[in-house]
Parts: structure tokens; sequence; C-alpha cells
């Protein structure tokens, strides 16, 4: 059966079952090896020194993936669940591309895995795909922040492509900090850039940037804005009274990230979503940034128990 | 089987050693015991041997009891294990997870006078002794009649797999999560289902030449449509439970509020109870309400008391009367030091400055006339509202399918709740060839019932598949 339709090349993706010690699956299913598979990361790179890249070795995942979803990881036997948004996805080559960010554990552990090496868990694409909910026409300003900047990548992709005029915003705290620049301006018409010290671009937030594009009253059709919470936050603040329609990508804590376990829950517009089946991107006027911001730290006391156990334990 | 002379045996029902209470609050390791050689022997001298045959009436997925208890009684163990595994694929997991009070149990002749036979107890018993004994003596079937696909793989999809790889079909599972068994290995806590005894189930389904695909959410990784078009001549949906429902009462959102499925994901499958030496937390606190009445209450508020809590609480607005959970696991429960508020329903969430929960407000409620469900409708007491000072607060009320199946299959139409449309003797949906049951189909229900319906599916995909 391998080798019809969209289906070409199933037969050499491998799902691992070897937690069990009981067989590997081939996908098609006309065979069964021995080998163990993982999600093999074809190539890293260090964005900052806290930020990496990763081309992950996924082609189902791939042949899927879509602007705005995001895929759910895990490292390790013995790790948790945590959600990635997706950077860039190559459907020839079967690959889909996630920037990381050292904050917790598991996030330290991602950023140690080198060329070659797999994830444990590699599973998407999910949540709802960013196409449907972007303007055909006129002119959007994306902003990202932080590795933020990674997701928006492929949104001003699908913008750049319909011929939207794409205004990008990029920011971080300081220039070390900025992440794909020379992507960004690839997919943009015009890239804006932002430190919180002045170390490149303008002096300030992205938002500052974003308030003067607006207070100099050319016409925004659409804001997407990704990046930490509180910035988004302030994204919104600032298309808010203008009127501009803008969508934000909320990250949440997240157990199974398919729709099950209500662990990523938000109140937009008064209302309970589950950002891993209703989102991840929302209408940032109606998202309540203040819970979400509240709910992300809920177990900050637990991820520096289990950081500073793992640093000293030496253990990986 | 040829029946040989006996006489049933006059003797109470014999009992399962258990861990003692006070140690087992303690750990997650099981609570019962199972029955030694012997005592299944003793038990199984009990049955009356009648032909009426009532408990296999009783039994969602006919299993041949009577047939069972005789070899039991004869000490064929591992014969007895294989009449059992005839219709059913999973023995040890019902032995423990099913409802046999309402099943087998509960039109045992025995029962009459006194006590049923211990039905559970003993398929348990024969489910483990053969495990002991390696039973990977399972042979694999030849299979040549056609490829079917099993969409989840917990007990509904498991029991479909089972049957249709014993009835020649090559048979591939397709799994969301990262471990085999749904609800089995999210759900069910290792106290109540050690995860070693799914894995071994599983894994011997897999020696019977299942394949199994993790990491793999049907609707979002590939569709039904391409399932089908990939060749697989059968789709079987076994999705199960979706999004938790709650109360929509204020401070939902609050930190340390849980939905049951995450509290129970997060200690079962993500093994949160071995926090940090495994990577996923969990918040419990001093004091926690479980709001909710069922075998899914039961389960949260157990694993509380295990991760610490010095009181749980089981907040449920009927009586106990009407509390949906088996008996067991509320005297189980009850057992374990659980404080029961029946009668009370929360209003609200309270949390404190920093958006923590402190408290639950609840009113106190009184049975009125009987409502659709058959039960006395709770009716709140005006003005009796309080506050119960908690720091953690699980809704256990029940769940509502998963959407992304429904969204992404066209012609599989779902009812108003959600729930996939399917022929209930069947399992066939409103799209040719593609079946379902289980949560997915009827919302919320037990374990064994997802199993008779992972049953009659793979009984109607065969019938379909073998006059094309």
């Amino acid at each position: 059966m391998a080798g019809t339709g969209p289906f070409e090349g199933w037969d050499t993706v491998r799902c691992p079952y070897k937690r069990f010690g009981g067989s590997v699956c081939l996908l098609t299913s006309h065979e069964m090896g021995d080998q163990i598979s993982m999600y093999r990361i074809v190539e890293r790179r260090d964005l900052t020194p806290v930020t990496k890249l990763f081309r992950v070795e996924a082609p189902l995942v791939a042949r899927k993936a879509q602007a705005g979803q995001f895929v759910i990881v895990r490292v390790r036997e013995q790790g948790e669940r945590i959600p990635l948004t997706i950077a860039a996805f190559d459907r020839e080559a079967g690959t889909i591309t996630v920037v990381v960010q050292e904050v917790g554990l598991t996030s330290a552990l991602v950023c140690r895995l080198q060329e070659g090496e797999g994830f444990f868990d590699f599973v998407g694409p999910l949540g709802r795909p960013a196409e449907p909910l972007l303007v055909g026409e006129g002119r959007v300003v994306t902003v990202g922040g932080g590795f933020g900047v990674a997701p928006v990548l492929p949104i001003a992709a699908i913008l750049r492509e319909r011929g939207v005029h794409v205004t990008s915003i990029i920011g971080a705290r300081t220039q070390d900090l900025l992440i794909l620049e020379e992507e960004m301006a690839a997919v943009s018409d015009e890239l804006l850039v932002a430190t919180d010290d002045g170390s490149r671009g303008t002096h300030g937030f992205v938002t500052d940037v974003l308030r003067r594009l607006i207070d100099e009253g050319s016409r925004i059709d659409q804001v997407i804005a990704i990046g930490p919470m509180a910035m988004m936050r302030a994204v919104a603040e600032v298309t808010r009274a203008p009127g501009i329609p803008t969508l934000v990508s909320v990250d949440p804590i997240m157990v199974d990230g398919t729709g099950m376990c209500g662990a990523c829950r938000l109140t937009v517009a008064g209302k309970v979503k589950f950002a891993c089946v209703d989102g991840p991107l929302f209408d940032a006027h109606q998202v309540d940034f203040d819970e979400q911001l509240r709910r992300g730290k809920m177990y900050a006391d637990d991820e520096k128990r289990a950081l500073h156990a793992w640093r000293c334990g030496g253990v990986t | 089987m040829a029946e040989e002379k006996f006489r049933p045996v006059k003797r109470p029902r014999v009992p399962m050693p258990e861990q003692d209470p006070r140690e087992r609050i303690g750990n997650f390791r099981e609570v019962p015991f199972g029955y030694t050689p012997e005592m299944a022997v003793q038990e199984a001298e009990r049955c009356l041997g009648c032909k009426t045959r009532e408990c296999v009436a009783g039994c969602p997925v006919e299993v041949d009891i009577p047939g069972m208890v005789a070899l039991i009684r004869q000490g064929k163990f591992i014969e007895a294990y294989r009449v059992v595994r005839q219709t059913n694929s999973l023995p040890a997991i019902c032995g423990r997870v099913c409802p046999q009070e309402e099943q087998c149990e509960v039109r045992c002749l025995l029962g009459k006078k006194g006590e049923p036979l211990a039905i559970g107890r003993l398929e348990r018993f024969v489910a483990d002794y053969a495990m002991q004994q390696g039973l990977a003596a399972i042979e694999r079937p030849a299979c040549s009649n056609g490829r079917v696909a099993i969409v989840g793989s917990g007990p509904a999809g498991l029991t479909a797999a089972g049957d249709l790889v014993k009835l020649g079909y090559q048979v591939t599972i397709f799994e969301a999560l990262h471990a085999p068994g749904g609800v089995l290995m999210y759900g069910i806590p290792e106290f109540r289902l050690p995860k070693a005894i799914v894995q071994a189930e599983v894994d011997l389904l897999l020696a019977m030449g299942v394949k199994l695909c993790l990491n793999v959410v049907v609707g979002r990784t590939i569709t039904v449509d391409e399932l089908v078009a990939e060749g697989y001549q059968a789709v079987f949906l076994g999705t199960g439970a979706g999004l938790p429902m709650f109360m929509d009462i204020p401070g939902e959102t609050l930190n340390g509020v849980y939905s049951a499925n995450e509290f129970l994901t997060r200690t079962n499958l993500m093994k949160a109870y071995l926090f940090p030496e495994h990577d996923t937390p969990i918040k419990v606190g001093r004091r926690v309400a479980v709001v909710g009445g069922g075998n899914v209450a039961m389960d949260a508020v157990r694993c509380a008391i295990r991760l610490g809590a010095e009181e749980g609480i089981i907040v449920y607005r009927r009586s106990e009367a009407e509390m949906p959970a088996r008996k067991e696991e509320i005297h189980h429960a009850a057992d374990e030091g659980v404080i029961f508020r029946t009668l009370t329903n929360p209003v609200r969430i309270v949390g404190d400055e920093r958006g923590w929960v402190k408290g639950l407000e609840c009113i106190r409620m009184e049975l009125g006339e009987p409502d659709a469900s058959g039960r006395r409708r709770p009716i709140p007491i005006p003005g009796s509202e309080f506050m119960m000072e908690v720091d953690t607060v699980v809704m256990a009320l029940g769940t509502s399918p998963n959407p992304i199946i429904h969204q992404t299959t066209p012609g599989l139409e779902a009812n108003r709740r959600g729930c996939i449309v399917a022929d209930e003797e069947t399992g066939l949906t409103t799209r040719p060839g593609v079946y379902a049951g289980g949560d997915a189909v009827t919302g919320a229900a037990t374990v064994i019932l997802a199993m008779g319906a992972g049953k009659r599916a793979a009984a109607a995909i065969h019938r379909q598949l073998q006059e094309g």
C-alpha cells in the first residue's frame, strides 16, 4: 500500500513504542522492524545564547502543518508535554522548525539537544491554522517579541504571498536576543526593530513603534502579535482605541494539547475557551490577559525546583 | 465443556485482601491484592452452576462466566483464562474496573439470599495468573481479511482491535497520546488499575499482530478520509471523552482549579506523584474539594489524598444514594478519610489577592421531585450559602466529546451534545465504512460499555467486509 497518493514515503515513518518493550510499528503496517526511531533533529541553530532553532524530522506533521498551529513535544521518558508553536515547515523534506527559549526544565532539556539527536515525542499539527483569520488585502502589521518572532514568520509569509502589504515589528530586550531578523525582512515589505535598551533599532518597546505607525495615520487593516503575554496585552491596548482588528497567539500551559484536559482554558469575551482546540489565535481585544499572566505562573515554584534538582543532580 | 459432578459449597463470599487504608493513603500501589489460587478455588466452589446463566446475559461482552468458574474450581486456571479471552480482550482490566454489581453479579442467584459470586475477582485472578505464567502463548492469527483502522487506544478501540485481529484483519491503532490505553492510562489511577496491567494487555494485542501508531491525532495528523484513501476498508472511532465541563460559576479560571481530566492526567499519565523525578508538576494544597459524585470524582479525591492533601472533600449536589460512583469506590474513599459534603452545590470559587483559590462558596440543597434521570432533583435552599476553606478545586462534572474528528470528517454527523451519531447495534455512523463507539458516542460512561460497543462494531465491520 505504500507509495500511493498523499501517503508516499509513509513506510519510512516509524512510530516509537520503545517504552513498553513492545514492537515498533510502521505506519503503513506492511512491515515491522525493530529499529527505534525518534523525531530526529536535522538542524540546530543557536539564535541567541538562550534561544535555539530546531529543524525536526516529522514528515506526518510537516505534511499537514499550517502557520499558526503548534506541536506538543516531550524530551524524555519521564518528560512533561509542552506546546511549541510551528515556526516553519517543509513538506518535501518532511521537517518542522520550532524555536525554543530556555525558561524551565523542559525547555532547558530541549536546548541541550544536538543535531542527530531527537525528540522523544512530537505530535501535531494541533490547533486551528491562522490562514482563515487573516485579511486578504490592504496592510497588516505583524509584531514579534522575543522568541515570539518565530511563529510570526510563517504568518507574515502567507500575508505577503496574498499581496498584503506587510510591516513587521520585531523586538527584544537587547540586540543579542533579537532573532530571525533576516528571515523576517525577507517576508516583509518593511521591517522595524526595537530593543528595550536601544542597542539596535528604536530604543523602546515594539508597542512604541506600533503606536507611532498608528499615529502617523497610515491605514492598518490587521495586527498580528505574538510574544510574551505582557507584550501581547500591551499591543491589544494600543490597537483597542483605534479599533484595529488584532490577533494574538496565546501559549498557556497544556498537558495533552488535543482537547481533553482543559488546562489551557482562557476567558475570551467572557466565555471559557480552550487554546488547544479553539485557538491558539484569538481576538486580542477579547482575551483576559491578566488571567493568562497569572495562570502562566501556576507552576513557577515547581519549575524552579525541578530545574534546580536537575542542575544539582546533573542527571539528564 | 464436560460437566463434572459437583455440589456447590455453602460459604460466605471469600474476601479479597487489600492494603490497609492507613498505609495506602501514602502510596499509589494497588489497593486490593487479588485472590490467591486457593481463595479463587474456594470462591468458585460457591457457584450454583445454574442453567439460566443470567450472569452471562448481564455481561456487555458476554463472557462465558459459568465456563470460567467451572475451570477455576478444577484448578485449570490457564484454561479458564482462555475461556474469558474468547470474548474479552482485556480481562485483567475488566476484573478490576467493571461495575460487576450492576452487571453479572447483580443477576447471580446466590445474591438472592446472600452475597453473589465474586465474578469480577475471579476474572481478575485468572487474568493475573495467566500474565504471571507468561501468557505470550497466544498465537498470532493469519491476517488476510483486509485492513481496519482503529482511532484511539482506549477500551473501545483495544477491544475492537482484539476482536478484529482474531478474525484475521490487519489492524492499525492510531493513538494521539504518547502511550496507549486512553482513559485506562490517563484517567484511572495506578492504585485502581496498575499501568503495568494495561501495558501487558496492550503488548498482548501487539503480539497478536495489532499495529500501534502513537502520536497521531486523527483529524489533524491524518484525516479519516485519508485513512480510507490509504486503503483501510473500515475505520472505527473510539476517541473517547473530550473537553471537560465546568459549572460556569465565578472563579473557575483561578489558579488551583482543575478539571478532573487534567488532575488525573497529570497524576496518572504524567506521573506527577513522582515529581520532580518525573517532570510534570501538580498543585494539591492542604484541602482539596472535588465537585461531583461519579467514579471520576472518587478517583480524583483519592489521588488528592495520596498526593498529600490533608483533607479530601467530595462536594455533591444530591445525596449519597444518588451518587453515580460504584459503591465500592465510595467505600474505598470513605475508608481513606474522604469527607462527603452531599446536598451541597458550589456557587462561586473565591481567590486570594494573588489569584489562587482560597475558598469554595457552596449552597445547601434539598431533594425535590424526580427529574428526567429519575433521580430526585436537587433544589437550593435559599440563604444557606456557606464558605468552605480549600486550596484546590477539582471539577469532575463529565465531558463533552472532542470536536476534532467531527469537524474534519465530512458526512460524519454528531448530535446536539456533540456525540457522534452511531447505530446502537452496529456502531455504524452516518458515514459508510466508519464506525464509532464508547464515550465518543454515548458521552461519559464506563470502560465495559465502551468495550461492548467496540465488540459490536468489530462484529459489524466483519459482516460488512465479508459481505463486501
